[in-house]
């Protein structure tokens, strides 16, 4: 996919990356509706969606603006193709069971928390705006997953084997979160954001202690490292912008 | 293990509007404890900003009048219409009593 992929003004990727990250996060999870394994988790996971559709929603309506061609949140959220996206690829996989679900949920979350802390001081005033916003919601999510993570963790056997495959799995993922790009450089250089890379301390000082206590083990790091946030997805993201899309693609324009 | 016994204990929630308002019942939530009780009935009940704070009680704490016991309970109070605050004459410049 790297020959489709084009290089965008920083500022533009840079805001495009948090609200893509945001906005395929609340579609994964609004997946779970009618679906929870109790009504209240059904519940508080499709909050948890809703809030961050609504981020998406102010950032992308944001990055309209920066793009300067007219396009609206919709028009961006739902008729670009799969490498004009700039998540990060572990919101994009599938959900698998509850308990890998509220581990991305925590480990994104809690990365979040850290890159809209240090947003506040963006001399994008717009950008600070949004993050102050998102941060509440945000540090709510963090312990609603901490919260999860360690019943579940350091809960029965068989909950303790299934977090535990989820940490095998996620945990290559969050390389991404802090592998360094040229937008972060620029990013930095003009006041915009942190880079990303530099979050990695807070956000390990942060997860690593629930991890703990969970009883969780985590894998070494490797060379392994995803590129969503440079526009190159896994082959699960076409089929969630295929269902996420339908509607604007096959009326385009519409309205509810 | 039997279907009831495997299901959470049951919570009462009670919701403040306000502040300076009374904690009201609002409804009920299932949790395994207290704090996910409160988480639960932060996400089931104040989604659409009803509350400023919320209170959490195990249903089975909660320590109820008899329904049978209805008529020496209440009835009695249905002919002592004395004891509302209804035979004052109040000045005219009091509004709103």
């Amino acid at each position: 996919m790297t020959s489709a992929t084009k290089t965008l003004p920083a500022h533009l990727d840079y805001v495009l990356r948090i609200a893509d990250t945001s906005l395929i996060l609340g579609q994964r999870l609004a997946e779970w509706c009618g679906h929870g394994p109790v009504i209240e988790e059904d519940i508080a996971l499709t909050n948890i969606a809703l809030d961050l559709v609504g981020q998406a929603r102010l950032m992308l309506t944001h990055a309209g603006a920066l793009e300067g061609q007219g396009r609206d949140e919709d028009q961006l959220a739902f008729l670009r193709r799969e490498p004009e996206f700039r998540n990060l690829t572990i919101v994009e996989l599938p959900n698998g069971d509850f308990g890998r679900t509220i581990l991305r949920n925590f480990l994104v979350a809690a990365w979040q928390r850290e890159l809209y802390q240090a947003l506040a001081k963006s001399s994008d005033t717009e950008l600070a705006a949004i993050a102050a916003k998102s941060l509440k919601e945000t540090r709510y999510h963090v312990q609603h997953a901490s919260d999860w993570v360690i019943r579940l963790g350091d809960g029965t056997e068989e909950s303790h084997r299934r977090m535990q495959a989820a940490v095998d799995v996620l945990w290559p993922y969050t390389a991404e979160f802090f592998s360094a790009t040229p937008t972060d450089d620029v990013a930095v250089a003009t006041s915009v954001g942190p880079a990303w890379p530099s979050l990695e301390p807070a956000w390990t000082a942060a997860v690593t202690p629930v991890l703990e206590v969970a009883t969780l083990k985590v894998p070494a790091r490797t060379p392994f490292l995803t590129r969503g946030k440079l526009g190159m997805h896994s082959e699960h993201f076409g089929h969630l912008l295929a269902e996420m899309q339908y509607l604007q693609r096959a009326y385009p324009g519409g309205t509810w | 293990m039997t279907e009831a016994s495997r299901q959470w204990p049951l919570w009462e929630v009670f919701i403040r509007s306000k502040n300076g308002l009374d904690h009201k019942h609002c409804g009920s939530v299932h949790a395994p404890d207290a704090r996910m009780a409160l988480q639960n009935a932060r996400d089931v009940y104040t989604r659409r900003m009803e509350g400023v704070s919320i209170w959490v009680v195990r249903a089975d704490h909660i320590v109820a009048s008899d329904p049978d016991a209805k008529p020496e309970m209440f009835d009695p109070a249905e002919d002592k219409i004395y004891r509302h605050p209804t035979f004052y004459t109040l000045p005219d410049e009091v509004n709103h009593m």
